[in-house]
This record gives structure tokens, C-alpha cells and sequence, in this order.
């Protein structure tokens, strides 16, 4: 609007005294600096004269499609070019004012930008979160910092996913209800969106400085161990390995979320519940993962269930017993989950 | 206010001036003179509106939609930093390229007991969801692509995907065996990268420039999910 005046006082040379003070302005050569006492305000603002000028080309731009309509068609032509000017400039005003009201509802209602600062990472600090969830450290007195970011524990949620469809599809497991891709997704999401909120829920009971984001981040990323465990023992099929990873990396990627948590907590009972409950639930979803979707060595199979289990229908595959100590834990899961087999199969 | 007055300070405007036209120097400063009138073609506009795309053939339309996604197959085959794809998207081509895709990797009788396989709505739905899910994303890093163009440039982007099914299926005729294995293999990992090299090469400018990795990453999870359903695919 400054620089507007300027030009404006030259181009009115003959207006008037009442411009009369922008002369010294324009001889400095065009100062952006405008003396608003001097404007006269009716007549100044150039937003008016466009707003004049629109009019008057409305109305040229009317009279020449009257005229050239004429030319061709005479006068009844003429009237209703202008009608059917006037109509699209309906249309056209109805149109804006709709896309208005959806763009409000839209921005209302589909606001992603609520989630925009947990996408706020680098990809260095995903990596250099990625292996300090592996390494648990030991300072409890103090809470320790957890970074309150969606992005990496959402990745490692779909590498989950397509990791267990490859080991799925390697094993060539059958699922009768359901697809393989539906049960891969409800599996992962489901058990970091449901356990998430239930030690959380744990949390508020016990008085942990914790909150939601925090926890969902924190079961994220301790999802990577078993993105490594799974990836592994998905190609390579040896039992002991398999056992070993889930003790070291399950291991470690447990301690280090029971350490964050114990850090977090106060009182001993507090603490015991609340780290008991989430090393139990994580160390069992990774021999869960590798168990349910994972083909067992074929002379394992065939010698335990026998040739009258029907071809279709999904078994529970029986631990076999590796660990002299696994003995007494893998006869209770067995049965537990023949017992649901069973019921399932009731049905 | 309505005569055209001739302002002294500017330079060479020397020509007779319809009304109106001296107003353009108004909200200019001098250093930069505008020369010219103000006329707007009002003639051709009222024209254009006549001849709107309403009124011709249907042929003319479906060939007019049918050239821009066959020039946007040739953009994904060769890829070269265009944007085409971005400029004028459409979603007639993942459209079309989905349901290809979802009717071959079709297992064969709904009564099967082998229902393992994936079928239709579920390829459909992985291919719409995943393309959602990753736009998000991209957006929430920071990107600055608008949702749709995202969408068409990832549906564009199955087309090696798309090629290599129908090779699959073609190779598989033959009888089965190891070879048959790598072959598919081999075509199936060539696609693929094919298929995050296209794309990368037209989402990747829309990114800050550091982060390109992180919205790249679930782009290779995507076309790594779609790869896995065709290279397991075995027909009943």
C-alpha cells in the first residue's frame, strides 16, 4: 500500500491540492515511506479502482458479447449471452463457497498436522535409537529420557508385519477364517496398540511418570529385537538358535524397557508388578510369533501328531522339547493349547 | 477518477490509451514500468465455455484419458526427473493397474480349502491402505506433495510390479522345479527395484532433503509386500 500511493500522487498531477504532500516523496525517487495524514482516503486506495475497474470491464465485457452476438444473431442472442454470463458467475460463486465448506471441514476434522511434531526425526537419530534399544541401561535413580516419537516404532511395526507374512508364507501356514495379511497387521498393531494401553493402564495404577506416548514409543522400538530375532530364525530353522536369540536379544531389548520403567516408578511391589507384567508379555510374544507362524522340522511333525489329524483344518504345533528345562513349560502350553484347539474346534 | 491521465514521471507510454489502463501503474512502483493495456480476451473465455469437454464424443474422452495414462506408463518405464506424474495426476491408472493386479493374483474356487492366497479385496485393500498410509507419512515429514499426487505417482509405480505378475504367471506354466524359482525370483527383485527407483525418482524431490531415507523406507516396505504376494503366488 505504500509504494501504491506514490505513483498514485504523480498520476494525479492535476487532481488537487489534497495530493499535494506526496510530491516531496516522489522526488526521492520512489521512498516507500508514506505520510498517512496527507491521504485522502476515498479516493486513494487502489483496491477501490480495481474494484471499479472490474465493474466497468464487467460491464464493456457485456456490451461486447452483446455486440459480437449481434453481429452474428441479432438481438435476442445478445440477451442471452448475458443471462448465461450471469449463471456461470452463480455457478462459479456456488462452487467457491462450497469447496470453502469443505475445506473448513476438512482441516477440522482430518487435521494430520495434530501428528506432525512426532514425525519430527532425522534419520540419524532413528538409527542411533534404533541400537540404544538394545542396550539397557542401568541408572534407576534418575527417570530416564524416552523420546516421544512415532515414526521409528511405527517402521518398525510394518517391518514387523512383513516379516511375519514372509515367514507365514515360508511355512506355509493355512488360515481358515481370515486373511494371512489381516491376521499379520491385527497380530502387530494389535499387540503394540493393546499392550501399550494396558501397562500404561499398569502405570496409572502404579504411579509411574510415564505417559501414553512415551510408553508407545518405548514398546516400538522394543519391538526391534524381534524384527531381528524373527528375521534370522524365519530363514535359518535350528531350534537352539532360535532359543538363544529369544534369551539375548528378547533379553536385552526387555531390559532395557524395565529399566526405563523401573526408573520411572517408585516402591518395590510397583516396580515388580509393572516390569514383571511387560518382560512377561513381551518375552512370550516373540516365542508366540515364532511358534504360531513357523514351521516346525518336518520329522518333529510328523512323529508327534500322526496320520490321522484331517489336512485342513490349523493345528497347534507341539514345542518340541529342546531344553531339559522347557520340559515342564512346554507340556502345560501344549496342553493349553490342545484344550483351546479343542474348544476352537467345538465350535 | 475515469480519464486517462498521461503521468509525466514514466517513461515511453506514449501510445493512445484505452480507459483504465493508466491504473496499472498504480500499484507498481516506477522502477518497473508497465507498458501495454489492460485487455482481457473476454470473446475467447466466453468461447472456451461453449466448447467445455461436456459436449463432445465419448470416444474423444475416453481416448484423451486413455493417451495421458499410457504417456504416464512411458514416464514410469523410463524414469527421468519429470513431473508429469505430479503435474496433472490421475487415478485412472492405479485404478486399472490394482485390479489387474488383484484379478492374477486370484486364487482359483471360493470353496477351496487352501484359502490362503490373496484375494481381491485384500490385494485391493493392501495397495489403497498401504499408498494412504505412506502418503501420510510423507506429508508428515515434512513433504511438500499434495495427497492425490502421491497417491497416483505410488499407483503408476506398480506397473513393473504388474509386468512382472504377468511374467510369473507366464513362467509358471511351464513345469515347476528350482529353475522355475530363480527365474521368477530373478524378475520379480528386477521389478522391484525397478519399481522403488521410479518412484523414488518422483517423490524424492518433494522431501527435505534430509530426510529422504525416512520416506523412502516404507516405499521399499510397500512394493516389498506387493513382491512377496506375487513371487508366492502359485496358481491351483
Amino acid at each position: 500500500m505504500a509504494t501504491a500511493a506514490a505513483p498514485t500522487g504523480s498520476a494525479r498531477n492535476g487532481a488537487g491540492p489534497e495530493w499535494g504532500g506526496f510530491e516531496e516523496n516522489i522526488q526521492g525517487g520512489g521512498s516507500a515511506v508514506i505520510d498517512m495524514e496527507n491521504m485522502d482516503d476515498t479516493s486513494g486506495s487502489s483496491f477501490e479502482d480495481m474494484g471499479e475497474l472490474h465493474q466497468r470491464l464487467r460491464e464493456e465485457e457485456v456490451d461486447a458479447d452483446a455486440a459480437a452476438a449481434e453481429e452474428e444473431d441479432g438481438e435476442f442472442l445478445g440477451m442471452k449471452g448475458f443471462k448465461g454470463q450471469l449463471s456461470r458467475q452463480v455457478a462459479d460463486q456456488m462452487w467457491q463457497a462450497g469447496k470453502r465448506q469443505a475445506s473448513r471441514a476438512f482441516s477440522l476434522y482430518a487435521n494430520i498436522d495434530i501428528l506432525r511434531p512426532y514425525f519430527d526425526v532425522e534419520p540419524a537419530q532413528v538409527r542411533s535409537r534404533l541400537l540404544e534399544s538394545m542396550i539397557p541401561i542401568k541408572m534407576v535413580n534418575f527417570p530416564q529420557k524416552i523420546a516421544g516419537e512415532l515414526y521409528g516404532p511405527l517402521m518398525l511395526v510394518f517391518t514387523l508385519v512383513a516379516i511375519l507374512l514372509h515367514g507365514m508364507k515360508t511355512s506355509d501356514t493355512i488360515i481358515r477364517e481370515g486373511t494371512l495379511m489381516g491376521t499379520a497387521i491385527g497380530t502387530c498393531f494389535g499387540y503394540w496398540l493393546g499392550v501399550s494401553s494396558f501397562i500404561y493402564f499398569l502405570a496409572y495404577l502404579c504411579n509411574a511418570q510415564i505417559t501414553m506416548l512415551q510408553m508407545l514409543a518405548l514398546l516400538g522400538y522394543g519391538l526391534f529385537g524381534h524384527c531381528i530375532v524373527l528375521f534370522i530364525t524365519y530363514n535359518i530353522h535350528l531350534h537352539a538358535l532360535f532359543y538363544l536369540f529369544w534369551l539375548l536379544v528378547g533379553g536385552l531389548s526387555t531390559l532395557r524397557m524395565v529399566a526405563v520403567l523401573v526408573s520411572r516408578t517408585v516402591g518395590p511391589t510397583q516396580r515388580l508388578l509393572l516390569c514383571g507384567t511387560l518382560a512377561a508379555l513381551h518375552m512370550l510374544f516373540l516365542l508366540y510369533l515364532h511358534f504360531a507362524y513357523h514351521k516346525v522340522v518336518e520329522g518333529i511333525l510328523d512323529t508327534l501328531e500322526g496320520p490321522n489329524i484331517p489336512p485342513i483344518q490349523r493345528v497347534p504345533r507341539d514345542i518340541p522339547v529342546v531344553l531339559p528345562a522347557a520340559r515342564l513349560s512346554s507340556t502345560v502350553l501344549n496342553a493349553t493349547a490342545k484344550a483351546v484347539a479343542v474348544t476352537l474346534q467345538a465350535h | 477518477m475515469a480519464e486517462a491521465v498521461e503521468s509525466p514521471g514514466d517513461p515511453g507510454t506514449a501510445s493512445p490509451r484505452p480507459l483504465f489502463a493508466g491504473l496499472s501503474d498504480i500499484s507498481i512502483s516506477q522502477d518497473i514500468p508497465v507498458e501495454g493495456e489492460i485487455t482481457i480476451p473476454m470473446r475467447s473465455r466466453i468461447r472456451e465455455f461453449d466448447n467445455s469437454t461436456l459436449n463432445e464424443s465419448v470416444q474423444n474422452t475416453i481416448m484423451r484419458d486413455l493417451k495421458a495414462v499410457g504417456k504416464k506408463f512411458m514416464h514410469v518405464l523410463y524414469p527421468r526427473k519429470s513431473n508429469t506424474l505430479l503435474r496433472d495426476w490421475d487415478l485412472w491408472g492405479p485404478l486399472i493397474l490394482c485390479v489387474t493386479l488383484a484379478l492374477m493374483l486370484q486364487r482359483g474356487s471360493a470353496d477351496s480349502e487352501k484359502d490362503g492366497g490373496p484375494q481381491f479385496a485384500e490385494v485391493f485393500v493392501i495397495v489403497w491402505f498401504g499408498a494412504v498410509t505412506i502418503t501420510l507419512n510423507s506429508k508428515l515429514l515434512g513433504g511438500n506433495i499434495s495427497f492425490f499426487q502421491s497417491l497416483c505417482v505410488l499407483g503408476y509405480c506398480i506397473l513393473p510390479l504388474t509386468v512382472a505378475m504377468l511374467i510369473c504367471r507366464l513362467v509358471l506354466l511351464a513345469e515347476p522345479g528350482p529353475v522355475n524359482f530363480m527365474v521368477r525370483l530373478f524378475v520379480v527383485i528386477v521389478m522391484f527395484a525397478w519399481s522403488i527407483v521410479a518412484s523414488t525418482a518422483f517423490l524424492a524431490d518433494s522431501q527435505p532433503p534430509n530426510r529422504k531415507a525416512l520416506a523412502v523406507y516404507p516405499v521399499f516396505l510397500f512394493y516389498f509386500v506387493i513382491s512377496w504376494m506375487i513371487l508366492t503366488f502359485t496358481p491351483q
